[in-house]
């Protein structure tokens, strides 16, 4: 079937040039589809579509889970004066995969006294959650698996749903260590999930919009931060701070405190299950980055100034996704700064900080915006 | 009216230390030539160590096939926990004396401690730290050195 | 007692016990803390040491006193040189040998060095206790242009066996100075790098102001001695009291604060890294001449009687205490070792407290386990 496909895609784009694709990746995805709903009946045309989907994700899902451990562990090594990651591959560039054969070969321990059928069911929830998340993410023009009109809602509701994995994991596994860390995990994650639902409300508020799609296209004639100006701001610092909180990372990493509780919720995994655990948190990583450079920073939209119309047709000819993936690393790196220069707080520091600071601080953020909306002071 | 001034001092102050914290990070990533670790085995050709760095012991031999152990055993008393282990034998020299001297200088080098105590106390000068640090071997037995080379004999002169 | 009986105990007070240790990343090695926990808060700590008892007093007493240095080197690995000085200036003093000036210098020197990397380590290490793993790698760079000070002079890196009864194994290498200079000048810009880093952040302050208060009279009857005892308040430092060595040449500070939290033990360290810092700069440059070794017996017997001496490690007062029966080797060798006694207050001191302040509070204390069990 595959090679009808790409016979069938390049009759139907003859018109157009292939680099165009890079700039609006439905002149491919489109004729596929109506190819597709002509050929076989609009069920199988759905599920076919669904299962490329997927095995387009479960591929990315590891090429990005791969590539972002092996950027953390080069972030961190030059951050420590040291070459990171040297032995397989240039530059060390396939040591994750070589990880990766190692952890799949390795032996699943079984837990004496554990729940067993939640010890496995755990990793996968964290993982089923990922995937869920992903599908709502705009990578590119056109790039979007699902374009939901609650789309950021979606993104909230579900995300937090991996709590439910670390919490199992942590309960199921019969371990002191793995409990106290999956607790410490629920308590963080519930109290983060509201700094960063007000957050994403500031700039709905500000975009009028639930849509991922219409954000980013709202975002055309400048990026939400520079549009929506000190509010704007406050809301993605504290988008940044209670997004690190969220995806479990340093400085907020109690749920895995190495020095404390060995390694969390995760102390008795073993093999491939460890392995979907720590891919998970990457993920996790890469999800909210890419949240944050959708709302903040224009997702694939390129970086436009009012009426320089030359400076403004320079920057459309970098592709979206470049600017979209350019983006989402950026704001990966400040969050492997932020892991890699500050000590880990403490449980009750770290709801303080949210309880005490970014809460009261939001609420008057978003009244602040709303205010802001209101009387039209935005540009 | 002072506690929210207080409040907002704190947060502050707080972020600036942070964003100090961030700046000294973030200025070592962007100067990879600050960078302190070696690439070890790639570099072993051009790696010096320093010259008296202890690595192992040794006997030096001359040219000749000569080392200055004459098996007086100090360095077996002197060891802490039996690393060297000396073997004598009885030679006649050429005018006839009968003359202990050193059939075998066992070194355990599994046991040694780098104590420096045998080196410092030959009353000849016959031992000697080398600059070899590879000691890796697959089998514990290699670990013990015969230190005197096969058919060597003691260097004119040392008593 | 036995692990599960306690374990039935806890249960009755709605407590649970957790192991940590002997593998455990933030106990520093193999001590084994058995702590009964409330919810995250610490109720009792009962520590379990001896996993690396090598027993190294009885050891002493099977060999000559040159031989006693070496295992001296594996007590406090992080204070090696010292550890050494303190046997060597016991036997000097036992058999009343005057030792030149050039070896008192010298010994300073090295013994300065060795608690400014001693300290490099706590900074490094109390950092990655606190969750700032660059911290460890700082610390451990800078660390590593002392070891190769040391290595270019004694040989070895960490275990240095520089000392000898009767002065030093060899003179100095001829770069030693320049490079100790150089270090000096490299480590007082590097300095004000930990401060930014760890010691103004508020992170860090938040998790150390506070925590783990050990008071003057605590501190005193506990005998908690070196920068731990310094912070509450207890001037305990041997080389100001009692000074051994060229100490009573060069003018120092005793770092001394009284609030006794881990910030304030951390602090001491930090500061006496600067204090070391001056010793080593009035001492540098005039390095008298001398030999560096005065010339013993070939086996050395001690007089019968009864010798004592203290040293400051890097972690508080070592003593050593030989009972000689007049032969080669001690009839009897006791060391106090720092590390024991102060962790005897680490129960006493994080009741209370949460979890992860007991990381903090057992890193402040900065423990070297093989000086505990020795």
């Amino acid at each position: 079937m595959l090679p009808e496909i790409v016979a069938q895609n390049t009759s139907a784009s003859q018109s157009v040039p292939w680099w165009k694709f890079f700039y609006d990746f439905s002149l491919l995805t489109q004729p596929v589809d109506v190819w597709l709903k002509g050929s076989v009946s609009p069920f199988w045309s759905t599920v076919i579509e669904m299962a490329i989907v997927g095995v387009l994700f479960l591929l990315f899902y590891a090429v990005v889970g791969l590539f972002l451990v092996y950027a953390e562990r080069k972030v961190c090594a030059f951050i420590q004066n040291r070459l990171g990651p040297n032995r397989i591959g240039p530059f060390g560039i396939f040591q994750t995969v070589a990880d990766l054969i190692k952890l799949l070969f390795k032996e699943l321990i079984p837990i004496k006294n554990a729940d067993s059928f939640l010890f496995n069911l755990a990793p996968f929830i964290v993982i089923i959650v990922n995937f869920m998340v992903l599908a709502a993410i705009p990578f590119s023009k056109g790039l979007h698996a699902i374009d939901f009109n609650i789309g950021i809602f979606y993104v909230i509701a579900v995300s937090s749903m991996s709590v439910v994995g670390v919490l199992l994991a942590g309960w199921s596994s019969n371990s002191k260590y793995s409990l106290i860390g999956a607790m410490r995990s629920g308590a963080q994650i519930v109290s983060y999930e509201l700094s960063i639902g007000l957050a994403i409300i500031t700039i709905v508020i500000l975009a009028g919009s639930m849509q991922l799609s219409e954000i980013i296209e709202a975002q055309r004639t400048g990026w939400f931060i520079f549009k929506g100006h000190i509010p704007a701001l406050i809301a993605f610092v504290i988008y940044i701070i209670s997004s690190t909180a969220e995806t479990n990372r340093g400085p907020f990493d109690m749920a895995e405190a190495e020095s404390e509780l060995t390694a969390g919720y995760h102390t008795e995994y073993s093999g491939i299950r460890f392995a979907f655990f720590y891919l998970a948190e990457y993920i996790n990583m890469f999800i909210v980055a890419s949240i944050a450079a959708t709302l903040f920073l224009g997702g694939w939209m390129p970086f436009h100034v009012g009426s320089w119309d030359g400076f403004n047709r320079i920057m459309d000819f970098i592709p979206p996704f470049i600017w979209y993936i350019g983006k989402t690393f950026f704001i990966i790196w400040i969050i492997m700064l932020f892991k890699w220069t500050f000590p880990r707080l403490r449980i009750d520091q770290l709801l303080t900080l949210e309880w005490k600071y970014l809460l009261p601080i939001n609420l008057l953020n978003v009244l602040i915006m709303a205010f802001i909306v209101l009387m039209g002071w935005h540009f | 009216m002072r506690s929210i001034i207080e409040y907002l001092r704190e947060i502050v102050l707080g972020i600036w230390s942070l964003l100090k914290g961030m700046k000294v990070t973030s200025t070592y990533f962007f100067s990879p030539g600050k960078i302190v670790t070696q690439k070890y085995p790639e570099n072993r050709k051009s790696l010096v160590m320093l010259e008296r760095f202890k690595g192992e012991v040794v006997m030096p031999h001359n040219e000749k096939n000569e080392h200055k152990c004459t098996g007086c055993g100090i360095c077996e008393i002197n060891c802490p926990n039996g690393t060297i282990e000396i073997i004598s034998k009885v030679i006649i020299t050429e005018d006839g004396k009968k003359k202990k001297a050193i059939d075998k200088h066992i070194y355990r080098l599994g046991m040694c401690t780098f104590c420096a105590l045998c080196v410092k106390t030959c009353p000849s000068n016959a031992l000697a730290f080398s600059q070899k640090f590879e000691h890796a071997v697959f089998n514990r037995a290699l670990l013990n050195k015969i230190l005197n080379k096969p058919g060597s004999q003691l260097m004119k002169g040392v008593e | 007692m036995d692990i599960q009986v306690k374990e039935l105990i806890a249960d009755e007070k709605q407590e649970y016990i957790i192991n940590m240790g002997p593998q455990h990343p933030s106990t520093h090695g193999v001590l084994r803390l058995v702590v009964s926990l409330q919810g995250e808060i610490v109720k009792n700590i009962e520590p379990h040491i001896g996993y690396i008892h090598r027993g190294i007093e009885k050891m002493c007493e099977s060999i000559t006193y040159p031989q006693i240095i070496h295992l001296t080197d594996r007590m406090d690995y992080l204070s090696a040189h010292i550890n050494n000085e303190a046997v060597c200036l016991t036997v000097e003093k036992a058999l009343e040998v005057d030792i030149t000036d050039r070896i008192k210098v010298i010994r300073t020197i090295m013994s300065e060095l060795t608690r400014i990397q001693s300290h490099q380590l706590f900074w490094a290490s109390y950092g990655m206790d606190l969750g700032g793993q660059t911290c460890f790698f700082y610390g451990l760079r800078d660390r590593e242009k002392i070891l190769d000070i040391f290595e270019e002079t004694c040989g070895g890196r960490m275990l240095v066996s520089y000392n000898c009864p009767g002065g030093l194994m060899y003179d100095i290498h001829p770069n030693f100075q320049q490079r100790v200079k150089d270090f000096i000048k490299y480590f007082r810009k590097a300095l004000p790098e930990y401060d930014t880093i760890l010691t103004g952040n508020v992170i860090f302050r938040e998790r150390s102001i506070g925590i783990g208060p050990l008071t003057l009279k605590d501190a005193v009857s506990y005998g908690v001695t070196g920068p731990s005892g310094r912070a509450s308040g207890f001037s305990c430092d041997v080389r100001k009291h009692e000074p051994y060595s060229a100490y009573d040449r060069v003018n120092f500070n005793e770092v001394i604060y009284n609030e006794g939290d881990t910030y304030h033990r951390y602090l001491a360290r930090i500061e006496e890294m600067r204090e070391s810092m001056n010793i080593i700069e009035q001492l540098i440059d005039n390095i008298p001449e001398g030999s560096y070794a005065i010339k013993m017996k070939p086996i050395i017997k001690l007089p019968e009687g009864e010798y004592f001496q203290r040293v400051e490690t890097a972690r508080g007062e070592l003593d050593v205490f030989i009972i000689s029966d007049g032969n080669k080797n001690p009839f009897r060798l006791k060391f106090r070792s720092p590390n024991f006694v102060n962790l005897g207050v680490l129960n006493h001191i994080s009741k209370g407290f949460k979890i992860a302040d007991l990381v903090a509070i057992a890193g402040s204390l900065d423990f070297v386990i093989p000086d505990i069990d020795r």
